[in-house]
């Protein structure tokens, strides 16, 4: 239960970081958090050769507001500072409603929010969220930058887009649109546990009230975030009343997920979970995008 | 062993300086290097709590941080936080209402809350059961941690 021995960098800026990951390659890992890494490693189920420690890199630390009315933020900005930041609550409610149901106060006081998009567990709330939100990353290697939208950017467990000599710089959250709404809901053993299921939902209406953007995504049922795009055809266009969300909800439980059994919960209670928190975080979402409730 | 390196942190306001392997988990370098056995190790793998410290001033899992990763700042484990002459509230709270058997969890548990109550001071009962959800005690079924946390915050609000 101790890691293997390893070669520690702890580089000040981008750059640098950039040229220890172009040099070492495969052989090289990120530390962010560590709150993901530092386990696998303490399990020698990692065994990186070096490290390469963001600590330092203050450059990497912020959440500001974008220029198109969405946030920008740092990829180690800490989950308990975005977890409590005015502007995320303004700007990507989303993100803010989700945060609180990322493991314990005490991972999140390390855990990062780039750390935790890049580490990509099927099990984790802010690649959902991303999805959700068509957030965009902002990715960097020595030769220069790319961005990549959040539904391409995961490729399957615990698998995304990063190259070994790249980093995840930057997550831009867009703007909410007018009237449009979002929610997240899940389900979890414990407050803290990672969920058995969860549902982030984001919609927009258009001006007589009917579906212009449905977007839902599931956590904790497949390979990464599962969008439920059989459901959102079925609600776009659509006045989202109770009978369509409902359709939808059987549809997505149905159609859109192929969950898997394991010791937490059998497949059949998660695709009973994915339609009812469907239902639950569809309704709410577009209760928000109607103005109605908190 | 090469690939040593310095580390200089000051633990319950003791500067120390150390050289240790980049791999040596803080939770190891507290106990091992500078015994301070208080910090207990459960799991290695952030899920036990007792493990957790505080990190200039913010509750941290020791066994989720390598030692060198606190070059330059500051750490408070259990037995910065009172005396046995002296009991800190919290911990004269846990003694008063019961709230330890074992005491393997304890040191995680104290750490935990003294942030916490310093940001709430007068905690309902579902935000205590939120606040030590990270933390696992297999004695006590939490019931009297509960109250224990309740009886600190009345105490320390006098
Ligand atoms: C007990 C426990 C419970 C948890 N519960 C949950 C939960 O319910 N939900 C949840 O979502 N998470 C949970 N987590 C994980 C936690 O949120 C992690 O902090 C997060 O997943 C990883 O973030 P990190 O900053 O700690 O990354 P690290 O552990 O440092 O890194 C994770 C991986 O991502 C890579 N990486 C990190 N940053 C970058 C970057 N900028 N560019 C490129 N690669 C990078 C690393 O190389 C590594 O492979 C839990 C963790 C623990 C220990
Ligand atoms: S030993 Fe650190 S959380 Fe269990
Ligand atoms: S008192 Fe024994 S584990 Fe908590």
């Amino acid at each position: 239960m101790k890691p293997a021995p390893f070669k520690y960098y702890a580089p000040t800026t981008a750059e640098e970081a950039l040229a220890h990951l172009a040099e070492h390659g495969y052989d090289a890992k990120v530390l962010a958090g560590g709150q993901s890494l530092i386990p696998t490693m303490n399990f020698r189920l990692a065994q990186p050769s070096v490290l390469v420690d963001l600590n330092h890199v203050s450059e990497l630390f912020y959440i500001k507001p974008g220029g198109d009315g969405g946030v920008l933020v740092g990829a180690m900005t800490r989950e308990s500072q975005v977890e409590h930041d005015p502007l995320i609550a303004e700007r990507a409610p989303l993100v803010f409603e989700a945060m609180p149901h990322i493991a314990h106060p005490q991972i999140r006081n390390r855990g990062t929010f780039g750390g935790c998009i890049a580490h990509a567990d099927p099990a984790a709330e802010l690649p959902a969220v991303s999805v959700a939100l068509d957030a965009r990353l902002r990715i960097r290697s020595q030769a220069g930058e790319r961005w990549v939208s959040a539904d391409e950017f995961f490729v399957g467990f615990f698998t995304t887009v990063i190259e070994p000599d790249e980093l995840l710089v930057e997550i831009a959250l867009p703007p909410m649109a007018p009237r449009s709404g979002c929610s997240f809901q899940e389900v979890a053993r414990r407050h803290g546990d990672y969920a058995l299921v969860g549902a982030a939902a984001s919609v927009a209406l258009d001006h007589q009230g009917r579906c212009q953007r449905v977007r839902l995504v599931f956590l904790s049922v497949g390979e990464g975030p599962v969008e439920a795009g059989r459901a959102a055809d079925l609600l776009q266009g659509q006045f989202p009343t109770p009978e369509a969300i409902r359709a939808a909800a059987e549809t997505a439980a149905s159609a859109d997920v192929d969950p898997g059994s394991d010791i937490h919960a059998s497949a059949d209670y998660r695709r009973h979970l994915v339609k009812i928190l469907a239902r639950q975080s569809l309704t709410q979402a577009f209760d928000r995008a109607k103005g109605i409730g908190g | 062993m090469d690939n040593l390196m310095n580390v200089t942190v000051t633990v319950n306001g003791t500067p120390y300086e150390r050289a240790v392997e980049p791999r040596l988990l803080l939770s190891d370098f507290l106990r091992h290097e500078l015994g301070l056995t208080g910090t207990h190790v459960g799991c290695e793998h952030g899920v036990c709590g007792t493990c957790t410290i505080l990190f200039d001033g913010q509750a941290v899992r020791s066994c989720l941080m390598f030692a060198i990763q606190a070059d330059g700042h500051e750490v408070l484990t259990v037995e910065g936080l009172g005396s046995v002459d002296k009991l800190h509230p919290l911990q004269q709270a846990f003694r008063d209402a019961h709230a330890l058997q074992c005491a393997f969890c304890t040191p995680g548990f104290l750490m935990t809350l003294v942030p916490f109550l310093e940001e709430k001071p007068n905690p309902t009962e579902e935000e205590i059961r939120e606040a030590i959800a990270g933390n696992l005690c297999r004695c006590t079924g939490y019931q009297n941690i509960v109250e224990a946390v309740k009886l600190a915050a009345e105490r320390m609000g006098a």
